[in-house]
């Protein structure tokens, strides 16, 4: 049984007809093409996967393409305007917010939730903010030390 | 991870929902899907076909009822944490929805889905046990309300019948309240999780209830813990004292790598005299 | 010194990153590409009696099933290791097992589908009867009389024993000694957890018999040559392996592992090119795990608190079979280290690596170093409390004082430079350690459990020379390759050996390159990770690519500039002798008159033109060198860390962690601090949350993210990162290693800190990780219920 889905991908209209179990990951990077999404653990934990769905950072790995059916879905390729990178990928790379890259999608994505909640956040905020992506490489300590500099806050 | 192959199914109403559900072998409900695709990408769970609620109208509202909130099954942890009806109402029930797993899984996750799982590391469980909140499902034989002490009936089981779909919640109002948790450190779920309300009459607690998840296979009350500090201050002693009764709760607590049903246990007595402490001062 | 070098340069590699655009292999699609998967035993240790892959290979989408019978009778070798101390026994280890499994986790089958989706039903359908066998898991207990044999030809599950150390001054300093302060403890199995899980793809060219092979590798070239002398038996020149970006190593990504045969072996037997990328549950039950030592150590010191010697017998867990560098982390990367950072005459230690029905142990970052500083380091600790001594001040009475360097240790190694007084004066003073212990002790009069842990600790990086290594049982150099290819325009390509996988190579070699040369970072690349474009190196782990990689292209810049000199003054008209290489500039010209002169650019397109060279040169602008350093090198650090425990449920609370490091002369501090940070919080992790736990059965409990904690973003508050430089005397760049530093001190600096805390409960050893259970039964045990 296959089924018909409709997803605006970055902006692109675009419909697939998939089997009901493909992930929503696995749609973005195979069927879309869009290999920016890192798939890096099976349960959920890691965040590499996350994109965002109608605006919101979801875990794109434990969401079913079906589920999707009729959102719209930004990835880390989409976000960078037509003006050039957004001001979240542009802080990872002033801040050496990134090391092997493979989170770093995941992580700019949640980044720009938790700036969209809270553009004020603080060093702390970030790192409870983040307690759904695993970095194995920078310690975190320059991935708030980016996101913090992305938002309002001046860094001290 | 990949899902095994199965069908699929929309649901556009509650009552399609209960039909799809009767009619189909082996099917499973399906809204937000963070507990049931893990475990499906783990081949842990094998369902035969999926029913998505996901997007009947009618079941993502947060509303007021007297001194009680209506929750919709389908409104994500997120919207609970975030609703300023519910961090003014019961702000316990915020602050047990913000401490769900992550921003992601918040977004997604829905308050029925949480609650039909009935995973024991779930945050919710110990809240709705200690608030006293009825779950209202719908299935073949129409609509009915369980009271949550009723509804939570052992690890990942619960009194829902097959075919059962939860359309809402209500959840009485109380502002002294907090929910307080020990997080697991790879897992995020509730090692321990305690939901303490607590009422004031005059000086002196005049009702008080305790719930408990994360350390035996279903979230408990925990009365006898409960009844202790009623009837006198909230005191530090007597907040310690009322903790320290919080064992008999518990029948078999469950242990994992990272912590033995004892020091679940152990640690129910620490998070149940914090979140008292807690939900005294809210309610004074 | 140059523009670049020294400073902190933005990472060139970030853009493709930071816009999803990473070159990882399991991105890597052909439109008729084969999806594999592996059928993986559940079993830690059974013997197979029937496998029925009809169900399987009947599925829609099946391409092919094979079992391990296919691999032998294919022509596939079993996989090498690659560093044989005397008399190592060493296991039979096939690409897919054929009769037996020995750890949860071994190959069983492979199946090649059309979607990935498929190749796990499929998986799945594929029949396997266990017949279970005795196991053994552990490191110790392996060596039991009478324990379960995980090859029967292997008695008693040794590996090997090995020794190091003058025994004889051991003897004296504890028949000597006034205190004798001794441990037993574990140093847990971890789960190294590269964000990627490992993947290979390949393609095979029938026509012209050539192989490409994709794979998240740390070192491609050594890849290639195991592919071809041991395991996939196609000639190198016929087989291209190339690691693109990958994503996070720390060891893991090192060794030759099974899938890196299968998918091309499957590529090439089905006609199609193929891809298998592991699940995390796949990776955690497959890749090499981490350290799993028992050790038993005393410390002899006398009274006045010299230590004079240290007696260390240890249990290295190896796993199931011996995977490719797995004898050397535990001897000549362990045992070699326990001097620390201090004269002690009389050292001497002996390891037994032993095999178990576990997942196989090699490196994971700091790779028997921490295992060494974390024993060293809590002996010290034990030796402190023993005479009533603060525990800085304890160090800096037995550090090897600056003016003994280089200073020869009782086990091997001959350290370089270092001022360890100096680095853990910068620590205290950036900690402001006096005011810690204040706090602390007003912290424990109001009744809280505060403590301060400090460190000192040496890593020996970049391992070396080559023939020493050959000596000690490498069947591999450690020299390393570096290509510097002048363009006719003056750009600058340079093609190193080495291998960055987070590192910021692209970076940091450009920096070397650009500054050596005198040309501007934006017209130098750095190409790496790929067998066909690279002549030959060795990769990256051991801290070594700044240190060796780097040095190889000092070496080949200085030939650079030889003849663009030569050149010059040739085409300047001027005596060789009359003109100089203006490194700043990148620029040619006579001494005295700057005007006269030719730019960088110039030079190498008259080289490519070779209108009018000097008599006998060559055209062309292109140098390789082959750097074999000396020795390793040896950084070193001080941390320290500041804990505070929930004294009812246990949570141990970082509330400050300071790192100074000394790695040398510093390319790029932006870089280098990043490494020390995420250095740092990997040794938190082992200190506080992580543990691959097996059950007695040989069940991996920890085989998911849901069981194996990997530290989290508010594990710790912020680490205040500084550091001192001792240069190495011994590469031309005075660079030390700064990868695995953070690692190797965050252990014990973290374990030093949470027992200190609990010192006043009477709590002497807690094994690790710390984590708030084991610290209640700690506290009950030691007589104080809570």
């Amino acid at each position: 049984m296959r089924h018909r889905v409709c997803l605006t991908v970055n902006g692109k209209a675009e419909e697939f007809d998939v089997e009901p179990r493909l992930l929503l990951c696995h749609l973005l990077r195979a069927y879309v093409g869009l290999t920016g999404t890192n798939i890096g653990c099976d349960t959920s934990q890691c965040g590499s996967c996350t994109v965002l769905m109608d605006g919101k950072a979801v875990k794109s790995c434990t969401v079913l393409a079906v589920q999707a059916d009729g959102c719209e879905v930004t990835t880390i390729e989409g976000l960078a305007g037509a003006d050039g990178l957004h001001p979240v990928q542009q802080s990872f790379w002033d801040n050496h917010g990134l090391q092997c890259g493979f989170c770093t999608p995941g992580m700019i994505m949640t980044a720009v939730e938790i700036l969209e909640r809270n553009p004020d956040a603080s060093d702390a905020d970030v790192r409870h903010g983040l307690e759904g992506n695993i970095c194995r490489c920078t310690g975190y300590e320059n991935i708030v030390k980016s996101i913090v500099a992305a938002g309002t806050r001046a860094t001290s | 991870m990949y899902p095994n192959q199965f069908d699929y199914h929309r649901a556009a109403s509650v009552a399609e929902a209960v039909e799809l559900l009767s009619s189909l072998p082996d099917a499973k409900l399906v809204a937000g899907g963070h507990s049931l695709i893990p475990a499906m990408k783990l081949r842990a769970a094998q369902p035969a076909a999926l029913v998505d609620i996901g997007r009947i109208p009618g079941l993502s509202d947060i509303s007021a009822d007297g001194d009680s909130l209506v929750i919709g099954a389908l409104v994500t942890h997120a919207s609970v944490a975030d609703s300023t009806a519910v961090q003014g109402g019961c702000p316990m029930l915020a602050e047990t929805a913000a401490a769900i797993g992550d921003i992601q899984v918040r977004n997604r996750g829905t308050v029925g889905g949480s609650l039909a799982h009935a995973d024991p590391g779930a945050d919710y469980p110990a809240a709705m046990l200690a608030l006293g909140a009825e779950i209202t499902a719908v299935g073949a034989g129409g609509e009915r309300t369980i009271a949550a002490s009723d509804f939570f009936v052992d690890i990942l089981t619960t009194a829902l019948a097959d075919n059962e779909v939860i359309t809402s919640v209500r959840v009485p109002c109380a502002a002294g309240g907090a929910y307080l948790k020990h997080r697991h450190p790879a897992s995020s779920y509730a090692v321990v999780g305690v939901a303490a309300c607590v009422g004031l009459d005059g000086g002196n607690v005049a009702s008080c209830s305790i719930g408990i998840n994360g350390v035996t296979g279903k979230a408990v009350l925990a009365d006898a813990a409960a009844a202790a500090l009623c009837g006198g201050p909230a005191s530090p002693d007597r907040i310690a004292a009322a903790a320290a009764c919080v064992g008999e709760a518990f029948d078999e607590p469950l242990g994992d790598l990272y912590a033995s049903g004892e020091f679940r246990a152990h640690l129910a007595g620490v998070y149940t005299k914090r979140a008292l402490a807690v939900a005294a001062e809210r309610a004074s | 010194m140059g523009r670049y070098v020294g400073t902190s340069v933005k990472r060139v590699e970030d853009p493709r990153f930071i816009q999803g655009k990473g070159r990882y292999v399991a991105n890597i699609q052909f439109p008729d590409m084969v999806h594999v998967a592996i059928k993986r035993s559940p079993e830690a240790h059974a013997r197979i009696t029937r496998i029925d892959t009809s169900a399987a290979a009947a599925m829609d989408g099946v391409v092919a099933v094979f079992t391990g019978q296919d691999f032998k009778d294919g022509g596939c070798g079993s996989l090498p290791c690659g560093w044989l101390v005397p008399d190592t026994k060493v296991p039979d280890r096939p690409i897919v097992v054929t009769d037996r499994v020995c750890h949860v986790g071994d190959s069983v089958a492979v199946v090649a589908a059309r979607t990935p989706y498929i190749a796990a039903d499929a998986v799945e359908a594929i029949e396997v009867d266990y017949e279970p066998l005795p196991t053994v898991v552990d490191a110790r207990g392996a060596m039991d009389e009478g324990a379960p044999l995980v090859h029967a030809e292997i008695e008693d599950n040794v590996s090997y024993h090995w020794a190091l150390g003058d025994q004889e001054a051991c003897d004296k300093a504890f028949a000597e000694a006034d205190e004798v302060v001794e441990i037993e403890l574990v140093n847990q199995r971890l789960i190294p957890t590269a964000m990627e899980p490992r993947a290979a793809a390949a393609q095979w060219d029938a026509a012209a018999g050539e192989m490409t092979v994709w794979t998240t590798s740390q070192n491609p070239h050594p890849i290639r040559l195991l592919l071809s002398a041991f395991t996939l038996m196609i000639p190198e020149s016929k087989l291209r392996v190339i690691s693109p970006d990958v994503g996070g190593g720390f060891g893991s990504k090192i060794f030759h592992y099974p899938e890196e045969v299968i998918v091309p072996w499957v590529a090439r037997e089905v006609g199609r090119p193929a891809r298998w990328v592991a699940t995390r549950t796949e990776s955690q039950m497959t890749d090499s795990q981490g350290r799993d030592h028992v050790t038993v150590a005393k410390l002899a010191m006398t009274s006045d608190g010299t230590f004079t010697g240290l007696d260390v017998e240890t249990w290295a867990n190896q796993g199931a079979y011996l995977s490719t560098f797995a004898p050397l982390i535990p001897t000549a990367l362990y045992i070699t280290l326990l001097s620390g950072n201090y004269k002690m005459p009389g050292v001497f230690g002996k390891v037994h690596g032993t095999l178990t029905n576990t997942v196989p142990v090699d490196a994971y970052r700091g790779a028997g170093r921490p295992e060494a500083a974390y024993l060293v380091e809590r002996l010290v600790d034990l030796a402190a409390a023993r005479l009533g001594r603060d525990p800085l001040e304890l160090r800096r009475q037995n550090a090897i004082p600056k003016e003994d360097f280089p200073y020869q240790t009782p086990v091997a190694f001959l350290y370089d430079s270092g001022d360890y007084d100096r680095l853990m004066a910068t620590a205290a003073d950036r900690a402001d350690y006096a005011g810690m212990r204040e706090s602390q002790a007003a912290a424990r009069a109001a009744g809280k459990l505060r403590g301060v842990g400090v460190v000192c600790c040496i890593e020996a990086s970049g391992p070396a020379p080559s023939a020493v290594a050959g000596s000690l049982g490498s069947a591999v150099g450690f020299w390393e390759s570096g290509e510097i290819r002048v363009h006719p325009t003056g750009q600058v390509s340079v093609f190193t050996g080495s291998h960055s996988h987070g590192q910021g190579h692209e970076t940091t070699l450009a920096q070397v390159a650009a500054d050596e040369l005198g040309v501007p970072i934006e017209s130098v690349e750095v190409v790496h990770g790929d067998t066909g474009r690279i002549n030959f190196g060795m990769g990256t782990y051991g801290s070594r690519s700044a240190c060796v990689g780097g040095s190889a292209l000092v070496r080949s810049a200085e030939k650079v500039r030889a003849k663009v000199l030569k050149l010059g003054a040739h085409l300047l008209e001027a005596a060789e002798e009359d003109v100089v290489y203006d490194q700043e500039a990148g620029r040619v010209h006579v001494k005295g008159s700057p005007d006269r002169g030719k730019d960088f650019g110039e030079l190498a397109f008259a080289a490519y033109t070779a209108h009018n060279m000097p008599e006998g040169m060559e055209p062309g602008l292109n140098f390789v060198s082959f750097y074999d350093p000396a020795n390793f090198t040896f950084p070193a650090s001080s941390h320290i860390c500041e804990v505070e425990i929930c004294s009812d449920s246990w949570e141990v609370r970082v509330l400050r962690y300071v790192a100074v490091d000394d790695v040398g002369k510093v390319i790029n501090p932006m870089i280098v601090e990043g490494q020390i940070q995420g250095g740092v919080v990997q040794g938190v992790g082992q200190a506080l949350t992580e543990i691959g736990a097996y059950s007695d059965d040989g069940q991996l409990l920890s085989g998911t993210l849901l069981e194996y904690a990997v530290p989290r973003a508010d594990l710790l508050p912020g680490i205040e990162v500084d550091r001192i430089e001792t240069p190495s005397p011994h590469n031309p760049l005075g660079v030390k290693g700064a990868g695995e530093m953070g690692t190797i001190a965050a252990t014990p600096a973290v374990a030093n800190a949470v027992l200190d805390a609990l010192a006043p409960l009477g709590v002497t050893h807690i094994e690790l990780p710390l984590t708030p259970e084991r610290i209640w039964r700690a506290v009950q045990a030691a007589g104080n219920g809570a």
